[in-house]
């Protein structure tokens, strides 16, 4: 492309009035909008005394959990809906034939490398039986990498922790699926 | 020893040690500022060592310098060794030394320790009292920061900090003389060039130099800002764009002596703003007079000036977050168009009144008479400015402006 090429618009910028360019009444504009934050209330907390507001958990991608069915068993039927759908390849999922009547398969072992995790919550969105979501939980730290890979009884202790607080996001938003 | 030397001796040891503690105190300041400007919490964790006291973040400092003392102490090799430890010394002994003048304060009573005598006259709150170049003395230290500043770029061989000296010279010594313009006005009216006498002048007539001369406030304030390299002047460092300016290749102690130097510009710069402009520690009412000094008095008068000036660099923090920085042409052309013309206009105005008064056309002390026509002087600029150039301050493309959005455009 050249410069001379009619498709190219050329942008010429307004001319600033000298008042514009001697920067005072910007000034004031700007030194309101300063004052005006100094005293507003503060966004941040003192982190760890202290836990941020979160805005709506329903929506929030936090440490994943693995949900439980009313029989306390896994719910996961182990599909692998949500390991192809996972774009950083991080859930690793052992089938075996299940132990109970109403599936086929359950899941043997379920692992999660929440350190691969980009937390886009694709795994949750896949998942027909709604049984692996991302909960709230937000300070998620470990001493070591292999403690980072979560295990399926760890993702479904994170379910234990949390489902008082935070109930199964399908019961929450009344569309369970009817059996 | 004579008392004379013992006072001077305490005095510069108060005052080193007070304006390090100072200049410690308002990093931590500015970091508060900024963080609430923000909406942030700012430091707040940094407490006593060892115990769980925290006190709002007041060991910060502390931890700050103890970081910096332990950080190591990186020479790159292909430095000028000897320019390269030298700049930093000259900046900072040059932005300390200018404190010999400043009166932190007034006249003491007669009071004496370990039988040693001492006449409040003696005692004054100066370091060097009674230097009759006063102000001449500060401006041709402040002077000498430029040669830090050129020397740390030099010294490095480092194309960027070479560049970066040189913006920052320059930068300094466009905008000594439209500070120097913003002075004279006030040396005309005063006709003394000490610091003392000035703030004297201001109290004795009521009248502060702010309100007779807001054009030489204006002018000043620009120019000390652009001095002590603050926002929005901030081009030699310039944090977000260039590498560091002319102190790229510093680290450790030479770099922290290079921000405290910076700091104590800005110190500097709001005490003269006080001193000169706002009455030092004068104010109406509360300061009394010279002749009956008291213990009371005294301490309300350094009280006085303190409080002006942590009013006068809150707004030095406040501007930081404020606006964003000059471009390297608009820094000139406002140091060479803008404050170069609009200082001389203030002098001039003055110039005229001090002459009106000397030869008895104006009564002697007619301190409101000169505020009427400073404030007209500055409002009739303003206004037939405004008219000549209207007061346009956005110039992003928009429809019948030109560009993009203007609607033939489009349909062509
Ligand atoms: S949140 Fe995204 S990246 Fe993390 S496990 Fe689920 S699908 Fe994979
Ligand atoms: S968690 Fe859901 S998507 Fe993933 S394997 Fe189990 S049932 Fe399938």
């Amino acid at each position: 492309m050249q410069a001379t090429d009619p498709d190219i618009y050329w942008i010429t910028e307004p001319q600033l009035g000298l008042a514009g360019n001697m920067y005072l009444p910007l000034f004031m504009q700007g030194l309101t909008t300063t004052v005006k934050h100094l005293f507003s209330p503060k966004v941040t907390v003192s982190f760890p005394e202290e836990r941020p507001q979160i805005g709506n958990p329903l929506i929030y991608r936090g440490v994943h959990r693995l949900n439980k069915d009313e029989a306390g068993r896994v719910k996961c039927v182990a599909c692998f809906l949500c390991a192809t759908a996972c774009p950083a390849h991080c859930i690793d999922i052992v089938a075996a034939p299940s132990p109970w009547p109403d599936r086929e398969k359950y899941p043997e072992s379920f692992t999660i490398d929440e350190l691969r995790c980009i937390f886009c919550g694709m795994c949750e969105e896949a998942c027909p039986v709604d049984a692996v979501e991302l909960t709230s939980l937000l300070d998620l730290t470990g001493r070591s990498r292999e403690e980072m890979i979560f295990d399926k009884e760890k993702l479904l202790s994170v379910y234990d922790m949390t489902q008082a607080a935070e109930p199964m996001k399908s019961l929450e938003l009344g569309n369970a699926p009817s059996k | 020893m004579s008392p004379d030397l013992i006072a001077a001796l305490v005095k510069i040891a108060l005052l080193i040690g007070g304006l390090m503690t100072a200049a410690a105190y308002l990093v931590l300041l500015e970091r508060w500022i900024a963080a609430w400007v923000q909406d942030r919490k700012g430091p707040n964790r940094v407490g006593i060592p060892l115990t769980d006291i925290k006190l709002f973040g007041l060991g910060q400092p502390l931890a700050d310098g103890l970081k910096f003392i332990f950080k190591e102490e990186y020479t790159p090799a292909h430095v000028d060794k000897a320019l390269f430890v030298l700049a930093p010394l000259v900046i900072l002994a040059a932005a300390l030394a200018i404190f010999a003048v400043i009166p932190f304060g007034s006249v003491v009573p007669d009071f004496d320790i370990w039988g040693y005598k001492f006449t409040g006259d003696a005692v004054n709150l100066v370091v060097a009292p009674g230097v009759d170049v006063g102000l001449i003395y500060v401006f041709a230290l402040s002077s000498i920061a430029v040669y830090g500043v050129i020397l740390g770029g030099w010294s490095s061989n480092n194309k960027y900090s070479f560049i970066g000296g040189l913006r920052s010279s320059a930068q300094l010594i466009a905008y000594e003389i439209p500070m120097g313009l913003g002075i004279l006005g006030i040396v005309l009216s005063t006709g003394s060039l000490r610091l003392d006498a000035i703030i004297g002048s201001q109290a004795q007539s009521g009248w502060w130099n702010a309100m007779t001369q807001p054009l030489g406030l204006l002018v000043f304030t620009v120019a000390a800002f652009a001095e002590a390299a603050r926002l929005p002047f901030d081009l030699p460092e310039a944090e977000q764009e260039l590498i560091g300016g002319y102190h790229t290749e510093y680290a450790g102690m030479k770099l922290i002596l290079f921000l405290i130097a910076e700091f104590l510009h800005m110190i500097t710069a709001a005490l003269l703003i006080v001193i000169l402009f706002f009455g030092g520690w004068h104010f109406w009412g509360l300061t009394g007079a010279d002749d009956q000094v008291t213990w009371l008095g005294a301490l309300l008068r350094i009280f006085v000036l303190v409080t002006k000036f942590m009013l006068v660099v809150l707004f030095f923090m406040l501007v930081r977050w404020s606006w964003p920085r000059f471009r390297f042409d608009q820094l000139m052309s406002l140091a060479w168009k803008v404050m170069l013309p609009l200082g001389l206009l203030n002098l001039a105005t003055m110039a005229i009144l001090v002459e009106l008064e000397a030869n008895g056309t104006l009564p002697v002390g007619s301190q409101g008479t000169f505020a009427l026509v400073g404030w007209g002087v500055m409002l009739v600029g303003w206004i037939g400015s405004a008219l000549v150039a209207p007061l346009q301050t956005d110039n992003r493309p928009r429809p019948g402006a030109g560009g993009l959005l203007e609607p033939e455009r489009l349909l062509a």
